[in-house]
């Protein structure tokens, strides 16, 4: 399938719209905020548009995964070709993008979160035009990631994110921003030169033979990667079940469980949220945490199918652990941000149990949970920041009989809270449902104890409904306003997909259901 | 002879043009008045000039002056680098309002920064143990004087004491070293040694030492640790441009030597040279002992780094963890490592000589080199903070700028030579060295600067320097094949 707008790929146009939005944005003059606020909502609509046009013409038939050629929108460039220089063969990285049902949902996710975190930035008044043009080179990142299929583009692209999200959160955080921003920075960076490592010794392993040439050809390209006959004779990976392999896939999935964050690598996320500005956590909880779920099922199932068999009871242990730990210490907060944060860490543990199940069941349950967790938690966020904004506080306990006082916030405050919790109808019911099914096939012990998570779940979401929502108006809150229009609007499409996915949930798996169940059988044989 | 001769003169001509040049800025001192900086202007005219006759000798390989000096691929390459820092710290010299309070010694200044850059030119092209010494000695004595140039200031002068007596030990170490080489082999050319260790049937220890007496030498210029303890005392004391090119300059210079030297001497020309992998000769164990020279600079510049507040000092320990990064190259001595090298000086060239010189801007406007005293900059000077936001990026080494290319092609190397533990240390180094970095970054803009600091206003030449500078960083970062194929080609050394 191919897609073109004026002789350039779809998926190139999906990833540097925001980039032309950027330049476009440091050209408009600082003092004119709202025409950089409308450039930044006109980039990222424009990516959303792109994005349906791919969900409404996207092949659901076709698999992906390893094959270059039942990729959608695939562009493939040569980028850097160094030739035939005598000792290491021809050097070969390329702009190599394409869409499989794994990604394509990620996509969606990606431009929908995007435009939303506009909206809700749209009060951002510190610095509006360096906001705006480091918001929009983070969503080019992101957008990158879920699209490249080169290792290199893809490690690119992974460290474009950095440096915006850490001057996000250390310029436009909260009181301990900059502690946050380093935390992040540093946390992020670790995983960074990580992968890096793992995927030089995979370039260094992995060769094909140029067949119109051939030449012996060095590549980044992950799909060559994926393949066994690819790996030459004495590299470092090369094989099945060795040492080097273990420890390659351990560096790319600490790297990933970083971002995901998986116990015991999640203590950045809780810093990084608190700190962060609302638009920020939206996107952090939202796009960023999926992009290490996504690394996993793109990069280290895959091209590891041996060591992930071989780690995959260790993985779905730490999702265990990461779901009772984090529902644990959800309860124990009292800061709300925080409470969202602790939640994300616990939601995102099912996800990696999904996947860690290897069954068709749980992968979709898990793709499908992070799909679903990111526009949850996306509501749940800007729910705190509708109450921040107006009251400058996040404790728990400032606030008591919302309810009353804002009727319409409450509502939709409340379907997020409880899609979170897994209420039948809701969205999040589904994936969960999904994921604990298919791990249940593969492990019943942790399963049985994951499950406990969602009575914490329940337990710390009655508790906060109860705590913010219900009871005694304090004096103080008498003269909160409902939402305003421009939170409506960023609410709107969040809450008819919780509903709609909740009640019919086919167009989702749909999309990803041919690729994910290759992905099941590729690896597990 | 006299053919042999003019043969050579004709293969000299850069050489030439920077003794005519250090000639004409004497003559130009004494005649033109002292406040204007004619001697700049004409020692930046003889550099370019320099420039463009190197760019004549590409592709050239051959040896002139009865084997003394040869121009190959390799010297080209490393001669340019080393005239286009040259031209740039020219530039810097011009903006500098440090040097201008010596201004009546500007003529000095410059005489000896034209004797440095002959020296260090000498210094990668030399192939005979004389030659090397001599160049070395040049390029050594110059930068001692040019250390204490600022010789009212009092830690710019015990700067080039501390200079002087550390290079004095050391060049004489490698003198020894020298005379002992020399004494065993009855060579003094290189390429003759690596016959005659190739013919004796053992290597007594004492061949080993001298060949490590000379690499005291070398580790001294490139500052690697241990050899480094001069460092940080000499680039906070000198004056902000010598610093710069002390610190990429001179280590290249150094560096390119220490590759010559390594390769055409000691290798052993039996072993595998067609892959592009080598051996060296029997003995102490080379590669081991620099991978652990390598790892050390790595640990230790970027650990001392971490509690520097004088930015100078700061860019002085990363410097030494970048001798480290270098290292790595060399010590799985292969061709791929060499060419890995000189990426990374390409373009450690731009990024450091940027941070320098946005150091020097600041230096220039609040009279001060503490990271401290950065707060708020990002506000009153925004485009000079981002570019050094964008250097220091590229110092650490993440994309998409030139300095995470450099780093994965020395990364690279590496793994491909199987130094995974070299590796690993230059992996955790480089997130170490993320934190001293950043944290200049964070001065700059997380903090607000004080109601009665104004907007700092630098002149369009300034910006436009800058400009140069990042350029390349940026450029290289996204596309980097004609580098990286000018590396590669530029890998054929005279004699091997």
């Amino acid at each position: 399938m191919e897609l073109q707008i004026l002789g350039i790929g779809i998926l190139t146009w999906l990833v540097f719209i925001p980039i032309l939005g950027m330049a476009a944005v440091l050209l408009i003059p600082g003092k004119n905020e709202n025409a950089i606020r409308w450039t930044a909502a006109i980039a990222t609509g424009i990516q959303l548009v792109l994005a349906i046009v791919i969900f409404s013409v996207f092949d659901r038939t076709k698999i992906g995964i390893n094959e270059a050629e039942t990729f959608q929108f695939v562009e493939h460039f040569s980028w850097i070709t160094v030739d035939s220089v005598p000792w290491v063969g021809r050097i070969e990285i390329t702009y190599f993008l394409g869409l499989d049902g794994l990604s394509a949902i990620m996509v969606i996710l990606t431009s929908l979160i995007g435009l939303i975190g506009v909206i809700s930035s749209w009060n951002i008044e510190k610095m509006v035009k360096g906001y705006f043009a480091l918001y929009l080179l983070l969503v080019t990142g992101m957008m990158g990631v879920f699209v490249a299929l080169d290792f290199f583009l893809f490690f690119i692209f992974w460290e474009v994110m950095l440096l915006p999200m850490y001057f996000l959160i250390g310029l436009w955080g909260g009181p301990r921003r900059e502690y946050a921003a380093i935390k992040f920075f540093l946390y992020t960076f670790v995983g960074g030169i990580l992968m890096l490592l793992a995927m030089l010794a995979l370039y260094f392993s992995v060769a094909y033979t140029d067949p119109a040439t051939g030449q012996t050809v060095h590549t980044f390209n992950m799909l060559h990667m994926m393949n066994p006959e690819n790996y030459i004779e004495g590299g470092l990976l090369t094989g099945v079940d060795t040492t080097w392999r273990y420890v390659a896939w351990m560096a790319l999935f600490i790297n990933f469980a970083i971002k995901i964050p998986l116990f015991p690598f999640h203590t950045w996320l809780p810093d990084a949220h608190v700190e962060a500005p609302t638009p920020i956590s939206v996107i952090l909880a939202g796009i960023l945490l999926k992009l290490g779920t996504y690394g996993l099922l793109r990069v280290n199932f895959p091209i590891f199918p041996d060591a992930t068999q071989y780690f995959v009871t260790f993985m779905a242990i730490l999702g265990m652990i990461s779901i009772i730990y984090g529902a644990l210490c959800a309860m124990a907060q009292d800061d709300f941000k925080k409470l969202i944060a602790y939640s994300s860490i616990s939601h995102m543990g099912i996800v990696v149990l999904g996947i860690a199940a290897l069954n068709t069941q749980g992968m979709v349950g898990g793709v499908l949970q992070m799909f679903n967790h990111g526009i949850i938690t996306a509501v749940l966020f800007l729910s705190v920041g509708v109450l921040y904004d107006r009251t400058h506080k996040r404790g728990l306990y400032d606030f008591g009989g919302i309810a009353n006082q804002m009727p319409k916030y409450t509502g939709v405050a409340m379907i997020g809270m409880f899609a979170g919790l897994g209420l039948p109808g809701l969205n999040g019911f589904v994936s969960e449902l999904f994921s604990f099914l298919g791990a249940f096939e593969a492990y019943k012990w942790i399963t049985m104890i994951s499950v406990t998570g969602i009575i914490f779940t329940a337990g710390y979401i009655l508790w906060t409904v109860q705590r913010v929502y219900l009871g005694e108006r304090p004096d103080k809150l008498k003269d909160l306003k409902d939402l305003t229009p421009r939170e409506i609007l960023a609410f709107t499409p969040l809450i008819i997909l919780i509903v709609f996915l909740g009640i019919y949930p086919a167009p989702a798996i749909e999309l990803m259901n041919t690729s994910l169940s290759f992905l099941v059988e590729f690896v597990t044989n | 002879m006299i053919e042999q001769a003019l043969h050579s003169i004709s293969q000299f001509y850069p050489e030439i043009v920077i003794i005519l040049t250090l000639c004409v800025i004497i003559v130009a001192d004494l005649i033109t008045k002292s406040d204007k900086p004619v001697t700049g202007w004409i020692m930046l005219g003889g550099l370019v000039i320099s420039g463009i006759t190197i760019l004549f000798q590409a592709g050239q390989n051959g040896s002139f002056f009865y084997n003394m000096v040869v121009v190959d691929p390799f010297a080209v390459f490393f001669k340019l680098l080393l005239v286009l820092a040259g031209i740039f710290v020219v530039l810097f010299s011009l903006q500098s309002k440090e040097l201008d309070s010596y201004y009546t010694r500007k003529g000095e200044y410059y005489m000896l920064l034209s004797g440095m850059m002959l020296g260090m030119m000498l210094m990668v092209s030399s192939t005979n143990l004389l030659m090397i010494y001599i160049a070395f000695e040049v390029t050594s004595i110059s930068s001692y004087v040019l250390v204490g140039f600022t010789k009212k200031e009092t830690d710019s002068a015990e700067a080039s004491t501390k200079y002087i007596i550390y290079g004095a030990v050391s060049s004489g170490i490698m003198l020894y070293g020298i005379s002992i080489l020399i004494g065993f082999t009855g060579a003094t050319d290189l390429g003759a040694i690596n016959e005659a260790l190739q013919n004796r049937a053992d290597i007594p220890m004492i061949l080993n030492i001298s060949i490590l007496m000379i690499l005291v030498g070398m580790g001294f210029k490139i500052a690697v640790v241990p050899f480094h303890f001069w460092a940080p005392d000499v680039y906070e004391g000198a004056p902000i441009t010598i610093t710069a090119i002390l610190a990429v300059a001179s280590k290249t210079a150094a560096l390119g030597l220490l590759i010559r030297f390594f390769s055409v001497s000691f290798i052993d020309s039996n072993g595998l040279m067609a892959t592009g992998i080598w051996q060296t000769i029997e003995g102490i164990h080379w590669t081991t002992l620099l991978g652990g020279m390598a790892a050390l600079a790595m640990i230790v510049g970027n650990l001392t780094a971490l509690r520097q507040d004088n930015i100078k000092r700061m860019l002085a320990y990363s410097s030494i963890a970048h001798a480290g990064y270098l290292l790595m190259g060399v010590v799985i001595l292969a061709q791929e490592g060499l060419a890995s090298i000189m990426l990374y000086l390409f373009i450690y060239l731009f990024m450091n000589l940027g941070a320098f010189y946005v150091a020097m801007l600041f230096s220039n406007s609040i009279q001060t080199e503490s990271i401290e005293k950065y707060k708020g900059l990002g506000f009153r000077a925004p485009l000079e903070s981002i570019a050094m936001t964008i250097f220091l990026v590229s110092l650490t080494g993440i994309p998409p700028t030139g300095g995470f290319v450099a780093k994965l092609y020395i990364f690279s190397a590496a793994i491909s030579g199987g130094w995974i533990w070299l590796v690993t240390i230059a992996g955790i180094t480089t997130v170490i060295s993320l934190f001293y970095y950043i944290r200049v970054v964070k001065n700059m803009f997380f903090y607000k600067p004080e109601s009665n600091e104004g907007v700092i206003q630098f002149d369009l030449p300034s910006k436009t320097i800058l400009l140069i500078l990042l350029v390349p960083i940026l450029l290289f970062g996204i596309y980097f094949s004609p580098i990286l194929e000018f590396a590669k080609n530029s890998v054929q050394i005279f004699g091997m």
